[in-house]
């Protein structure tokens, strides 16, 4: 409980999590790397935005680091200790420190209860304060997160997409978490309400001093609220970095075409970079670098060689050949 | 091109109401297709706009009462006949929707899908359809036709099955696709693909095109004017380039005020406060003004109309001076 300061919040250190797929009815068990090895950092006060397409494994990585799934390799630390195995008491009260919103506020929300009952329920099971202040300090809560107390008062389906989530981040600072992954939390919710749920979390990290770790498939959004921003493909890590430099200049050619991609008013006659080829299955991993296949740099080298993630002059990491040889990286030293 | 009149517009609707147990949810929609045009339809979830075209192409259910007009060619389609509208139906106009899998039936073979439509809207059969339909196939990028006509709709990925929907959407060859949300269930890359491919057929075969999505940035890459949709009115249209550089309506700049810049200088957000009226509670006057920053009396009194504020461009607004162009957001009191 007593972490030094300078140790990390959230530490995943060489984190794999592999699942057997049977394909076909009488297939053989095809082995699934969800997350083959990455490791991140999450900071106090900080955000570390984690993105990727279906399937990169970004969300295993966020269930992996709440402990939900334990790491077939490497360990998850959480102010320097280990995270217990899940469901056991000691993980039960690390996870009061540790907290998840879900894209679905709907499906993360009791439809029986009103939802000020439902932000007072941690308040309970972690016997926080007295009995008879909860009703006051869920009201307080409510009211952090925007919300009147007779908008407590209400059931989830009273309330509007916006309300819900706000309800639901209510909810997950009632137990004042260090840490909060967020996967997809805003991806449900229209234009004008996405920009009230950031704001708010952006409040709340500047308030409370959490570390966030901020999973989600928009660019635009992540850039918003991350520090530094880690770009999965086929559970591996492929460029990790500071997310204005990220963005602004991708070193890997995978973020490059995540960037061009994506949609934004008045960038019509920019080029943009039409990767071809789709997701790859993670039951048949490319040899090499995984991307290799709908690379638009790819050399003879990507095809048989993995590259592995390391530092480029600028302070980011990559893992590319190409863009360590623009770096004028010879080879890799590790 | 089975175009008989040149002079009329493609499509034109006017005045077209939709209101579901007795409860408005389209307020008299203003709106024209021309050959070859991409119009953007763009709004927040209960505005309107998937609503505006599931009417004209009487494709609501039949507790839908619709209003006004709405012509193909000056031949009106509001109460024509089944079998006109049959014919109209992928024949004249087709529709594509968010989700691929729910469009596509899950135990007939892909190839024989399309060939359905071939069979109906051009009386082909026997081997014209299996060739008709590689040919299709291929069209729409969708690599190693030939065995994918075999396929079920399981066997491929999201972005292969909006594909195999657009080539059975293309089947008909019509004039005008009115795609919904195409791509929002899709990846990042994958939605870049679709799109480009959207706008290659446009190119190649000079068939207009009815973009609908919630995504300003989608919009603003594909269409050359665009609609805003508020409340079930449209309270803006412009041309795609000066809409985003210069929006006029409040709610049009509010929106693009919410959005995240991916790139820049990173700035807080400004989200539209509080959320969109429900349609059985609308506000007396403008549907925007309870969260409008520029609302005063004159707002709650009366519905301002879709006005000209320009060369080509529109917006329903008291605010916006049609002397002052439509940049210039002077106060003009009524």
């Amino acid at each position: 409980m007593s972490a030094a300061m300078d140790t990390p919040l959230l530490q995943a250190r060489g984190v794999a999590r592999r699942y057997a797929m049977r394909q076909g009815l009488l297939g053989r068990a095809v082995e699934i790397r969800a997350v083959d090895g990455i490791t991140l950092t999450v900071e106090r006060g900080r955000t570390l935005g984690l993105v990727g397409e279906s399937g990169s494994g970004k969300s295993t990585a966020g269930r992996l680091a709440l402990g939900f799934e334990t790491p077939d390799d490497g360990d998850v630390l959480f102010n320097g200790e280990a995270v217990p195995r899940p469901r056991t008491l000691a993980w039960r009260q690390m996870r009061a420190r540790m907290q998840m919103i879900y894209q679905d506020p709907l499906g993360a929300l009791d439809r029986r209860l009103q939802v000020a009952d439902q932000v007072r329920e941690p308040l309970d099971i972690h016997r926080l304060g007295d009995a008879k202040d909860r009703d006051a300090m869920a009201r307080a809560l409510l009211q952090s997160v925007g919300l009147r107390a007779d908008q407590g008062e209400r059931y989830p389906h009273e309330l509007s997409g916006g309300q819900r989530q706000r309800a639901v981040i209510a909810r997950a600072l009632a137990t004042k978490p260090d840490l909060l992954v967020c996967d997809e939390p805003v991806s449900a919710l229209d234009v004008s309400i996405q920009a009230q749920v950031i704001n708010l979390l952006v409040d709340i990290q500047q308030e409370l001093g959490l570390g966030m770790l901020f999973i989600s498939h928009d660019l635009k959004v992540v850039r918003q609220v991350s520090h530094r921003v880690a770009v999965m493909y086929l559970g591996r890590i492929i460029e990790e970095g500071d997310a204005d430099l990220l963005l602004a200049s991708p070193a890997h050619p995978y973020t490059e075409a995540l960037v061009s991609a994506s949609p934004a008013p008045g960038r019509r006659a920019r080029p943009r970079i039409i990767l071809s080829g789709y997701p790859p299955n993670p039951a048949a991993r490319p040899a090499g670098c995984a991307f290799h296949p709908r690379c638009h740099a790819v050399q003879a080298r990507c095809r048989v060689e993995s590259p592995v993630l390391l530092p480029l002059p600028d302070g980011r990491l990559a893992a590319c050949h190409v863009a360590h040889d623009q770096a004028g990286h010879p080879k890799a030293v590790h | 091109m089975k175009a008989a009149f040149q002079s009329a517009s493609l499509v034109a609707i006017k005045g077209l109401t939709v209101s579901f147990d007795g409860v408005r949810a389209l307020h008299g929609i203003d709106l024209t297709v021309e050959r070859g045009e991409a119009v953007g339809l763009v709004g927040e979830s209960g505005c309107g706009k998937s609503v505006t075209w599931l009417a004209a192409l009487g494709l609501l259910p039949k507790s839908a009462q619709v209003g006004g007009s709405v012509r193909l060619e000056g031949h009106e389609l509001l109460g024509a006949p089944p079998a006109l509208l049959d014919e109209v139906r992928g024949g004249r106009i087709a529709m594509i929707f968010q989700d691929p899998a729910s469009a596509l039936n899950p135990v007939l073979r892909l190839g024989r899908q399309v060939g359905e439509a071939l069979a109906l809207h051009r009386g082909l059969s026997g081997r014209a359809i299996r060739a008709e339909t590689k040919r299709l196939f291929e069209l729409v990028g969708i690599p190693d036709a030939a065995r994918r006509l075999d396929a079920y709709p399981h066997e491929l990925s999201g972005g292969q099955n909006q594909r195999v929907v657009i080539a059975m959407a293309l089947a008909g060859e019509p004039d005008l696709l009115v795609a919904d949300e195409p791509t929002t269930a899709l990846d990042a890359t994958i939605q870049a693909q679709i799109l480009e491919l959207l706008t290659t057929i446009r190119r190649e075969t000079g068939m207009a095109l009815v973009l609908i999505s919630h995504d300003l940035g989608v919009i603003s890459e594909t269409c050359d004017r665009v609609c805003v949709m508020y409340a079930g009115r449209i309270i803006e249209t412009a041309g795609s380039e000066e809409l985003f550089a210069q929006p006029a309506h409040p709610y049009t700049q509010g929106l693009l005020a919410a959005l995240p810049p991916l790139e820049g200088d990173r700035r807080r957000l400004d989200p539209i406060e509080g959320g969109v009226p429900e349609p059985w509670n609308l506000p007396p006057g403008c549907a925007f003004a309870p969260r409008c920053p520029r609302r005063e009396a004159a707002c709650d009194t009366g519905i301002p109309p879709l006005a000209d504020v320009g060369t080509d461009r529109t917006a329903a607004c008291i605010h916006t001076d049609p002397t002052a162009g439509a940049h210039h957001l002077q106060a003009v009191c009524a």
